[in-house]
């Protein structure tokens, strides 16, 4: 149920307020300690910041997909690690199940998730198997009431904090596609299942990913999620649209960070006798910037309308993504390039957050992907 | 014990604030408009209160235009119990919301009245002092702690020599200060069912109170724009120009 404009309104200006007054201060510090503090994830889960897109029912606050990227656009203006942390319990973490979990899966997970005393994650790469996701290796055979897992999962945000594991295994290894995957809901402690060391990254420190190993791992059948086999990889697919356009958002967000720090820059520093905001080659950066920020924006709430109206929208999804994720990238660019030599240096926060987008073009479908997913869409329309 | 909060709706703190062309007033059309801070801190004492068991119920009011209904329901999304809206277009000061709140007293029956020691939009500082002399009441002002023992609080008070503690005997009128705790940020599943709770409304005539305004504005205008700074060389040409130039010693 959609939330009047005063409620929203005001709930969008308790999120602004909390990044503004608790998370912004802290940049710095998650980046050098590469952790965010526990008291600042026990405030984040105080406030509901995990629960945005489970289900009122489930203890969520079930917002609608408008009001999710609204939500992310402020989420945006922060270090994508905070992000990051909360990011997986409201999309691939948590979606599977909401979508397409049966009642006691549901009821046994996702209220915890939503509370954030949990952290979910989910596992579909794998070393061999990235952009083409279909070609998974790892394998869950059937044994009694067991499925026994094998297999390992690369780069999986949140593993090191994680309870509980949506991991996409292959159930039928005749079927060597698409229809062979099944979904399965791991939790983290299950005897056969280990963690690989943090990866070292280019940035969002604080954000942390891992290899998750499956050896031998026995999984109760009733974790087999939505109860049917063949279903896992439909089902990640259906979990990687909704979480495209939240992405796209907290791109958004990023991206209007930037551009205010950038703007206050150009204002204050001088050369040649005046602020470098009066050179025009710098004002066409802030307007380039300013531009394509807000093409984005509009892209992502009209996909996001459009997405709460009942409309399929795998494309203006991938179209989002795709362009939110490079406009970001372009963004923190130019910042960077308007602080001139302080945009290099650490103390200015600017490359920092120049290395935290470079993953938005990454993960959860490369540019690449994006650009196959729309084509593809174009195409099959045409011939429809 | 019943708790009473006031809170007022002004131009949010980190809005710039501009004066109107005409020098009647500040604009406030599209204006981010929020809780006074010193407003919020009382409710969250309040809501404190509640939650150790102190306070039986916390009902908060606001006296202003139709919208001061959002800012009520701030307090309810932090904790408060109910609201009430004392609706009226006029423009509201100091005396005539203390006699508003004198009337919602009368009705409600609190046994402590909190509210914030000044709003930051006029700085009056007087509506809790004239809330408390019109209905007969003890007051504390500029409280940084309150403690509730048997009929009377005991109240730390903010004081340009430092720190001043007294007690008071109840029913009280308390202002908050700034140190007195940290408001907490309503939750978003709070802020959602805040829309559940109820809030009264009912207008000045109601209560049988006049609002009209008593003092009337002259001019608003600008604060003079700052000088540039000016660095000295020595100790001795400091205290010269602070002697020659401003004056000060
Ligand atoms: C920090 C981080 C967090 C991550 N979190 C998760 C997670 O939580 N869960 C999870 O399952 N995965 C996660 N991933 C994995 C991520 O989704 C993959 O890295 C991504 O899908 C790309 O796969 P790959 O790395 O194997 O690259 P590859 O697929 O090997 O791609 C390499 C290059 O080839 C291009 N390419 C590939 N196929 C084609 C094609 N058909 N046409 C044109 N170009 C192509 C790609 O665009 C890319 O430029 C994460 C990755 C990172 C870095």
């Amino acid at each position: 149920m959609a939330l009047d404009e005063d409620t929203l309104e005001q709930l969008l200006d308790t999120v602004r307020r909390f990044v503004r007054e608790r998370l912004v201060p802290n940049e710095e510090r998650v980046a050098e300690e590469d952790a965010i503090p526990a008291e600042l994830v026990q405030e984040m889960a105080e406030l509901g910041l995990f629960g945005l897109s489970v289900p009122q029912e489930y203890e969520g606050l079930g917002l609608t997909m408008s009001e999710e990227v609204k939500v992310a656009f402020e989420l945006g203006r922060t270090s994508p690690a905070f992000r990051s942390l909360l990011g997986t319990n409201n999309g691939i973490g948590s979606q599977g199940i909401v979508l397409d979990g049966t009642e006691e899966q549901k009821h046994k997970y996702l209220p915890k998730l939503a509370r954030g005393e949990i952290i979910g994650s989910f596992a579909l790469t794998e070393p061999d198997s990235g952009s083409d996701a279909s070609s998974l290796r790892t394998t869950a055979r059937r044994d009694g009431d067991h499925y026994v897992l094998n297999g390992t999962k690369r780069f999986i945000t949140n593993a090191p904090e994680a309870g509980l594991f949506t991991v996409m295994a292959r159930t039928d290894t005749a079927q060597k596609g698409a229809r062979g995957i099944s979904a399965f809901l791991v939790e983290a402690g299950t005897p056969g299942l280990r963690l690989g060391k943090p990866d070292r990254k280019m940035g969002q420190r604080g954000a942390h990913t891992c290899d998750v190993i499956f050896e031998d791992c026995r999984v109760p059948a009733e974790q087999l999620l939505g109860g049917i086999e063949g279903q896992g990889f439909k089902t990640a697919m259906k979990v990687l649209d909704r979480g495209r356009l939240h992405i796209s958002a907290v791109c958004v967000g990023v991206a209007e960070r930037l551009i205010e720090d950038a703007l206050s820059y150009a204002i204050e520093r001088k050369q040649f006798g005046q602020p470098i905001a009066e050179f025009q080659l710098i004002q066409a950066m802030l307007a380039d910037s300013r531009t394509e920020a807000y093409a984005a924006r509009s892209m992502v709430l009209d996909a996001a309308r459009r997405r709460d109206a009942g409309e399929t929208v795998t494309t203006e999804a991938s179209c989002c993504k795709l362009f939110a994720s490079e406009m970001v990238g372009r963004v923190a660019d130019r910042a960077v390039q308007i602080h001139g030599g302080a945009g290099y240096i650490a103390d200015y926060g600017v490359e920092r957050f120049y290395r935290d987008v470079r993953l938005f073009r990454l993960y959860e479908g490369t540019s690449q992907i994006q650009q196959l997913v729309i084509a593809r869409n174009m195409i099959r329309e045409h011939s429809q | 014990m019943k708790v009473l909060v006031a809170i007022k709706r002004v131009i949010d703190a980190y809005v710039k604030v501009r004066v109107k062309s005409d020098g009647s007033g500040v604009e406030t059309q599209n204006v981010k408009m929020s809780m006074n801070p010193f407003c919020e801190i009382a409710v969250e004492e309040a809501v404190r209160m509640k939650e150790a068991g102190i306070a039986s119920e916390v009902v908060v009011v606001s006296c202003g235009q139709q919208n001061s209904q959002e800012t009520i329901r701030t307090a309810l999304a932090m904790g408060a119990d109910r609201g009430i809206l004392v609706q009226s277009d006029a423009e509201l000061q100091p005396l005539a919301i203390a006699k508003l709140l004198k009337g919602v007293v009368e009705k409600e029956q609190p046994e402590l009245v909190l509210m914030g020691k000044q709003a930051v939009d006029n700085d009056f500082n007087q509506t809790g002092q004239m809330l408390s002399a019109l209905l007969d009441w003890s007051q504390a002002t500029f409280a940084s702690k309150i403690e509730k023992s048997d009929g009377k609080l005991t109240v730390t008070r903010e004081i340009d020599g430092g720190l001043e503690t007294i007690e008071v005997a109840l029913p009280a009128v308390v202002t908050a200060d700034l140190r007195l705790n940290e408001p907490r940020y309503a939750s978003l599943p709070n802020i959602m069912k805040a829309k559940k709770k109820p809030i009264d409304t009912m207008s000045a005539e109601d209560l049988g109170v006049d609002p009209s305004p008593r003092l009337s504005v002259v001019k608003v205008s600008e604060p003079p724009a700052r000088q540039g700074g000016a660095k000295v060389g020595s100790v001795a040409e400091l205290v010269e120009k602070l002697k020659n130039e401003a004056k000060v010693i």
